[in-house]
């Protein structure tokens, strides 16, 4: 039987940047707090030996188990979905700060495009467009780019993050917290080239701060020191915001705060009596195979975008979706990204094992809707960038396409290509499709017995004309910065889940205005039960040509938000 | 494009070395850089095994290379074909030294005894099915297991294509057998759900440089020398003071353990 604990105001399923979010905010705001986290405590002290490539971002050492826990994966649904088994394509977190810990820090907001991008498409060229017929289903998000200004200015001052301002981005309320990061001559070199070619590079918004910041919650971020292991790592000075460094601690100096490491939760709980409300969780230390029932007023799921559609589906609340008949909202809307780049070849040497994990800079004229898609044949595009994130040899082996991938052809390349190649990259939206969405597998179980999540996505026609098309305008960069031989990427065909792409996946428990597309309102409060909050990338309708977690951190301070009113008020957040 | 030879890179870097006031020790491990005689810094702790924690039990081979003890390959000729293997994935050439002088063999060794062989944090749960190439990995074997049945496939191979065993052919003959595995042409006596000859060779071609390139701590990357061959400084506290330098900064190498703990690496 499980041991029922003393209810608490407010559980968050996860303790990463969302789950932090809420906590603090709630916390401060009077309310009692438990954070269930199903990995252990970590923070800045266990990163002291952090320089190992090997380790960390080849053998993931910071990252989920996935022998307790996968997903299953096909292409469609003519495939048999198989496990992932072994991490690849998409790098899930775990622990406390999840994958908060071992991120790059490139915090971009979306665009105001991105969160009308139904309507502002349809007004510009036309329903033909949007191309629903084709099975594409793009969709408002139900609130505007204005309404969450607010919000992302908040994160940003958490966050501490250094930038400047972008003159194709939204408006701003504020500067950045923090000036822009050291501009370096691979970045000169960038930013003289897409200027000359008419551009507006910026740099890169960054959570590897440009000077000491002390945040609005009373937590100081240290000055990144440019050591070049970001992605994949955690940061020994505390200088690339996480939530270990930030709203983790202000929660906890509150008080009122509680982080219950090795605690799993398997199932949110259910009144039979009362649909329009959740009860509490179950889970189970992952230590002792105990379970627990924690029960709580609100809660509020804070895990990764695979869990949270998880524990909704396995706890039966909301309706799967159906790609037949595209019936029921859970599980729809599943996006990822493409990649278009070229690598250019020099003479020069180049410091390029020297960085960090968002120096770099960026334009955004070929991203949203900041460019013209009369004649082309795909919607959205990408933020092009160049970073200087400190390449490590392992992972680093560029050779030209032609060259052998072993011997001795290999090794010179490769070798000669480490500090003379320089790469320029847009990093393309994904836009929904009926076809990709996620689901719960029938065969697979995890480590406690639950079924695993089957996921079943490729790339659309769209994502393949895109990755093409900001292939060769990065190719256009990298000659303009004088390559000796441009090398532009590959088209894009069939998405494998082998190698690694980025941990951009969204959908699934998505946000809107409506209960017959959406999992949530735009308080990210679940359509069905008044007291359960969904939020983190799950909730984004499509993916922008950015890094998420701008976006996710300002929906998690309106998710707060709307769990305090929810718990001073109740009722149905939308209503007023 | 220019390439420096060995005698100028090692002019380069010595002429760095007295410039920058970095002590130079004495020669540690230097046996097992035979030939190489211009990449050979020295001075470097990645090589002291005394310094950085590596086990430090074993003699030296009959080839001079330093031997810190094995605890996955029992078998010496296993071991002199996996070993082999790897040279030829990178071999020892004008650029410098190979997979085996760097020791990436012993790297495989400890790693195939561990975690790594064992897929511990991998999803290893039935049933298994053949995928598509997109679903990745879905063998029931471990990786111990894969590279063991890829050793004995690599001498099945070579004794049908040239008579003899993989280890005794000449370095143009073993090509040929690698490339059987790496296009899918070799036969790995299983059927292919269990094991395919790509799987086998994919797999050996990234321990290799995984071997040749990690902190020296997991006994591949002798003497830091597959950083020193690529620039890679290795384990730096901070690049904040040269990050803005118009030209490449080189840098001598810092092993994550054992190294020269000045606060600043050595720039």
């Amino acid at each position: 039987m499980a041991t029922e604990m003393d209810k608490v105001d407010v559980v968050t399923v996860g303790v990463g940047w969302t789950g932090g979010i809420v906590a603090a905010e709630a916390a401060k705001a009077g309310l009692q707090v438990v954070g269930l986290e199903r990995g252990r405590e970590r923070g800045t002290e266990d990163y002291q030996h952090i320089h190992d490539e090997y380790k960390y971002a080849i053998r993931y050492e910071l990252m989920q188990d996935v022998s307790k826990e996968t997903i299953t994966f096909r292409n469609s649904r003519e495939q048999r979905a198989l496990p992932m088994r072994q991490m690849g394509s998409f790098l899930l977190g775990e622990n406390l700060g999840g994958a908060g810990t071992h991120w790059n820090g490139q915090t971009w907001r979306f665009l105001p495009y991105d969160f009308e991008i139904r309507s502002m498409t349809e007004e510009r060229y036309g329903s033909e467009k949007l191309r629903d017929d084709d099975g594409y289903r793009l969709q408002d998000w139900g609130i505007t780019y204005d309404e969450l200004e607010p919000y992302f200015d908040k994160f940003e001052k958490t966050a501490g993050i250094s930038g400047e301002e972008n003159p194709l981005g939204g408006e701003r309320s504020n500067p950045y917290p923090t000036p822009p990061m050291m501009k370096t001559r691979i970045l000169e070199m960038f930013e003289e080239a897409s200027s000359n070619l008419g551009y507006d590079p910026i740099m890169m918004p960054s959570a590897n701060l440009s000077e000491q910041f002390e945040n609005p919650d009373g937590q100081t971020i240290a000055a990144c020191q440019y050591c070049g292991f970001c992605e994949r790592f955690g940061c020994e000075y505390g200088a690339k915001s996480s939530p270990e460094v930030t709203v983790i601690p202000a929660a906890r100096e509150t008080g009122n705060f509680e982080v219950r490491t090795h605690s799993n939760v398997v199932e949110i709980l259910t009144d039979e009596d009362d649909d329009s409300q959740v009860t509490g969780v179950r889970y189970v230390d992952t230590r002792t195979g105990e379970e627990f029932i924690q029960p709580a007023d609100v809660v509020v799921l804070n895990s990764y975008v695979f869990n949270n559609y998880k524990l909704l589906r396995v706890s039966d609340i909301g309706q799967q979706y159906d790609p037949e008949t595209e019936e029921g909202t859970l599980g729809r809307n599943y996006c990822y990204q493409i990649f278009g780049g070229a690598t250019g070849y020099f003479d020069e040497q180049f410091n390029t094992f020297m960085g960090a994990g968002a120096l770099g800079m960026a334009f955004d004229n070929y991203n949203g809707d900041n460019f013209d898609h009369s004649d082309l044949d795909f919607l959205h595009g990408g933020n092009m960038a160049i970073t200087q994130t400190g390449n490590r040899p392992i992972a680093t082996n560029r050779i030209r396409p032609d060259t052998p991938s072993w011997g001795s052809e290999f090794k010179k390349e490769s070798i000669e290509s480490y500090t003379r190649t320089l790469r320029v990259q847009g990093q393309g939206a994904s836009l929904p499709h009926k076809d990709n969405y996620i689901d719960l597998d029938d065969e697979y179980t995890d480590v406690y017995g639950v079924p695993l999540v089957q996921l079943t996505y490729n790339f659309t026609d769209q994502d393949i004309s895109a990755q093409k098309y900001l292939a060769e305008k990065a190719a256009e960069v990298v000659e303009e910065m004088g390559a000796n031989e441009v090398v532009v990427d590959a088209e894009i065909s069939d998405y494998s889940i082998v190698p690694y792409q980025s941990t951009h996946n969204t959908g699934g428990t998505i946000m809107g205005d409506d209960p017959e597309t959406s999992v949530t309102n735009t308080w990210l409060q679940h359509w069905d039960r008044d007291n359960l909050f969904v939020v983190g990338a799950g909730s984004f309708v499509h993916n922008s040509g950015y890094n998420p977690t701008a976006t996710v951190g300002a929906l998690a301070y309106r998710c707060a938000e709307g769990v305090i009113r929810f718990a001073e008020e109740g009722g149905r957040l939308e209503e007023e | 494009m220019a390439e420096k030879g060995p005698d100028e890179k090692q002019f380069s870097r010595r002429d760095f070395l007295k410039t920058t006031g970095v002590a130079t020790g004495g020669i540690i491990g230097g046996s097992l850089l035979g030939g190489f005689v211009g990449f050979n810094m020295n001075g470097d702790s990645g090589g002291d095994t005394a310094q950085n924690g590596q086990q430090d039990t074993g003699g030296d081979t009959a080839q001079g290379q330093h031997d810190p003890g094995r605890i996955f390959f029992h078998n010496d000729a296993e071991f002199e074909t996996i070993s082999q293997a790897m040279e030829r994935i990178f071999p020892e050439d004008d650029m410098g030294p190979g997979a085996i002088t760097l020791g990436a063999p012993y790297f495989l060794d400890m790693q195939l005894a561990g975690e790594y062989g064992n897929n511990t944090k991998e999803y290893m749960q039935g049933p298994f099915y053949a995928g598509e190439t997109t679903q990745g990995y879905q063998s029931r074997l471990k990786r111990s297991e894969l590279f063991r049945l890829g050793i004995e496939r690599l001498n099945a191979e070579a004794n049908e294509q040239f008579d003899d065993d993989f280890s005794n052919l000449e370095g143009e003959d073993q090509d040929e057998i690698l490339t059987r595995f790496q296009e899918g042409e070799a036969d790995m006596g299983v059927p292919p759900a269990t094991a395919t000859p790509e799987d086998f060779f994919g797999l050996l071609r990234s321990a290799t440089i995984e071997g040749v390139y990690a902190d020296p701590l997991y006994r591949g990357n002798r003497g830091m020398e597959g950083w020193k061959m690529k620039n890679f400084p290795g384990h730096q506290y901070q690049y904040i003071d040269r990050i803005q330098s118009d030209s490449m900064v080189e840098i001598e190498p810092q092993p994550l353990f054992g190294g020269d703990h000045n606060g600043n690496g050595n720039g």
